[in-house]
């Protein structure tokens, strides 16, 4: 349906103003066409409502009644068309298991392709965000 | 202009709202998942605008336009949107066009023909004007 169910009589709820400052932000300069600017805006209603429904049916969290981060993150590392978001989307892991799984890598002589050795997040056994790979 | 870091942010209660229409009654919503998709919008409005950008370099164009976005979402992928965007765009067109005729009737009240300086929509640069059913809060006006 073109309009949006919910109390909403709007074509679209985002701010085209707000769209437009972070579509101007992009290196690009290029002007935007208003009707170029209310696509995007619907795009991303659409994009939000794709993202939010598809991790919910395909979380693994143990929690049915919730959308969770690590439901996101799985959609982000697992589902091809999300991929572009697995930068911003980290799996959450504890330091000292990325710790582990380096090791093992080196020892399997295959390296991911993120060939990060850094080490100096040797804190505690704290939840760390670690790009593990992507 | 000024960018504050919350500028490039979309508003946390319409995030939410469109989050919840996506979702079953009753499934609530973590706040690192809601913020979490708040930014992934940000950054898909900026993919898109990158990838939209490509089609108009293409077509010798340094304004995007409606095609540029449509041609971008199915590049990245997202062709399911492309029905309803062309759906939703006509609907907003018809509106744009009703609120310009109101505003040209209005004006020939007025009395004026200087005042008719209202575009075309296929216009390039209609950074100018932004035409929107809530308040503007638009730090840069260029008319």
């Amino acid at each position: 349906a073109a309009r949006l169910s919910g109390g909403e009589n709007r074509l679209v709820s985002l701010p085209l103003s707000r769209i437009r400052v972070i579509m101007k932000s992009s290196p690009e300069g290029s002007s935007i066409n208003q009707d170029a600017l209310f696509l995007t805006a619907k795009a991303t209603e659409l994009f939000v409502q794709y993202l939010a429904s598809y991790s919910y049916k395909h979380g693994r969290g143990k929690e049915k009644n919730a959308l969770t981060y690590s439901d996101l993150s799985h959609t982000a590392e697992e589902c091809e068309t999300f991929q572009f978001l697995a930068d911003i989307l980290p799996k959450k892991i504890l330091a000292s298991k990325y710790l582990k799984m380096l090791e093992k890598e080196k020892q399997d002589g295959e390296l991911g392709e993120c060939d990060e050795e850094d080490d100096e997040e040797e804190d505690d056994d704290e939840a760390v965000d670690e790009a593990v790979g992507s | 202009m000024a960018e504050r870091p919350e500028d490039l942010n979309l508003p946390n209660a319409v995030i939410t709202r469109i989050i919840k229409e996506a979702l079953p009654d009753g499934v609530n919503i973590s706040k690192e998942a809601r913020s979490a998709i708040s930014r992934a919008a940000s950054v898909f409005v900026l993919y898109a605008t990158s990838c939209a950008n490509n089609f108009a370099v293409k077509g010798k164009r340094k304004t995007l336009n409606a095609g540029d976005v449509l041609s971008a979402m199915e590049e990245m992928e997202f062709q399911r949107f492309v029905a309803p965007l062309k759906e939703s765009l006509e609907v907003y067109r018809r509106e744009q066009k009703g609120k310009k005729e109101a505003r040209k009737d209005k004006d020939k009240k007025a009395d004026s023909e200087e005042q008719d300086k209202n575009r075309e929509e296929d216009n390039d640069d209609d950074d100018e004007r932004m035409e929107e059913e809530e308040q503007n809060d638009e730090e840069e006006v260029d008319n």
